[in-house]
């Protein structure tokens, strides 16, 4: 806790810095691109979110494992605060997709094999959080969703892997890989890692709030616990 | 394991039991989709493939609730945990007598639903091949569910929640199957995925619900 409180302010503040700058560089100071106009500036926010959402599976993932195998309630608490902001990740990057294909594609939504495999991560945070806020006792509910994060993540490779049967539809490939040669442009790509960064920098700092949010309420539930046993 | 296998079997199939309404739901929607595009041949079958496997899905999801539920409210949940056999097996036990129950009897019931879709003639084969192999899984992954939220009053909507997003895979890879059956192309590559997809589940999922029933019995 004493840790997180002298980082979460830097924390803070450095993700707000990251995410203005490159917002501003991205938005203001590249140019339109040949295709696309202007609507490739969407990349700035769509591109860091969907990169987070998965990242923040990821996360609870490991911190759902810690939990199993060390009982480290911190670990448990910190996976579950990851939930709501990997959820709304999710849904920025399904928002601003929606936003970007309707000029581009000519369609809102596809069922397109990434399209599809962000969708069923987005069913997969909403099972995960409705998991959580069902079971009353914490350490039933920790050890529950913990588990279904594991098979919950199995299934999500898996589904990944099975919706590329159908095509490999709309979705760009992935242009950012650093051993490729066809990348995405210098003057996007700077400024786009900024943006990545700065989400980063937002998602670690939104989950260590959430965290200490949720191990003192925690605290508090075993001071009134104990006052009532006194 | 075998006792338990029959006792299940025998609670399933008793009236009350639940038996058949998975049935009667599978032979409503089969029924009603046609009603609800128009009674096109071509478009029917067309979507007869998916109509069917999001039927048997549906169906299957129905009787969820029932795997675990009644054992855990009058103790017998309790009962089979002490019991010598390992919790891993009375979970893959009761899983098989779901699907016996459910799974088996959808499967051979497809067939005839697939003429009521006017289901062109390759595809039922395949049907009844993707069925069998596929449906076996969806009863594990449900069972998963089903011990995840067995200590719940109300986990139906939530078990449904939990468990959807479990089925893509089996779904997508059986309707699949199914399709390119009817096409005449590649279906046993969709097939072997889908039996892949049911042997994993199979050995690798009554570990996960067993942990899960272990932590609502706490």
């Amino acid at each position: 806790m004493q840790t997180s409180a002298r980082l979460l302010p830097w924390l803070a503040g450095l993700s707000a810095l990251c995410l203005t700058t490159g917002g501003i560089w991205g938005f203001f100071f590249t140019p339109d691109d040949f295709r696309q106009g202007s609507t490739v500036k969407i990349i700035y926010l769509h591109v860091p979110a969907a990169m987070m959402a998965i990242n923040g599976w990821i996360m609870m993932l490991v911190t759902s494992l810690i939990w199993l195998i060390r009982r480290h309630h911190v670990s448990a608490l910190a996976a579950k605060a990851a939930g709501p902001v990997g959820l709304t990740m999710t849904m920025i990057a399904l928002v601003t997709g929606a936003l970007w294909g309707q000029p581009m594609w000519g369609t809102w939504w596809a069922w397109d094999p990434r399209l599809t495999s962000f969708l069923i991560l987005t069913l997969f945070y909403l099972g995960y959080i409705a998991l959580w806020a069902a079971v009353e006792d914490p350490d039933t509910a920790a050890d529950l969703t913990s588990v279904l994060c594991i098979v919950g993540s199995v299934f999500a490779v898996l589904s990944r892997y099975a919706v590329n049967f159908w095509s490999q539809g709309l979705h760009q490939g992935a242009s950012l890989s650093l051993d490729k040669e066809k990348n995405v442009a210098d003057v996007f790509f700077l400024p786009l890692l900024v943006c990545i960064a700065g989400f980063v920098l937002l998602f670690v700092t939104l989950v260590l709030v959430r965290t200490r949010t949720e191990i003192r309420a925690r605290r508090l539930q075993s001071l009134l616990a104990r006052e009532r046993m006194a | 394991m075998t006792a338990l296998l029959l006792r299940d079997l025998r609670l399933a199939t008793r009236a009350g039991g639940g038996f058949g309404l998975g049935l009667a739901f599978f032979l409503l929607v089969a029924v009603l989709v046609p009603l609800g595009v128009g009674p096109e041949p071509a478009l029917l079958a067309r979507i007869a493939p998916g109509i069917l496997w999001v039927g048997a899905l549906l169906a299957c999801l129905l009787s969820l609730d029932r795997i675990f539920a009644l054992d855990f409210e009058d103790g017998s949940m309790d009962l089979l945990a002490i019991a010598p056999i390992p919790l891993e097996g009375v979970v893959a036990v009761k899983a098989l007598a779901h699907w016996l129950v459910t799974g088996l009897p959808l499967t051979l019931l497809s067939p005839v639903l697939g003429v009521l879709l006017n289901l062109p003639g390759p595809g039922y084969v395949w049907l009844v091949l993707s069925l069998g192999l596929g449906t076996p899984a969806l009863s594990l992954i449900g069972a998963f569910g089903a011990a995840l939220t067995v200590g719940l009053k109300r986990g139906g909507l939530l078990l449904s929640l939990l468990v959807l997003p479990l089925y893509v895979p089996t779904l997508i890879y059986g309707a699949e199957a199914v399709r390119r059956g009817v096409d005449g192309q590649g279906a046993p590559t969709a097939l072997l995925l889908l039996a892949g997809l049911t042997a994993g589940a199979a050995a690798l999922l009554p570990f996960a619900a067993a942990a899960a029933i272990r932590v609502n019995l706490r």
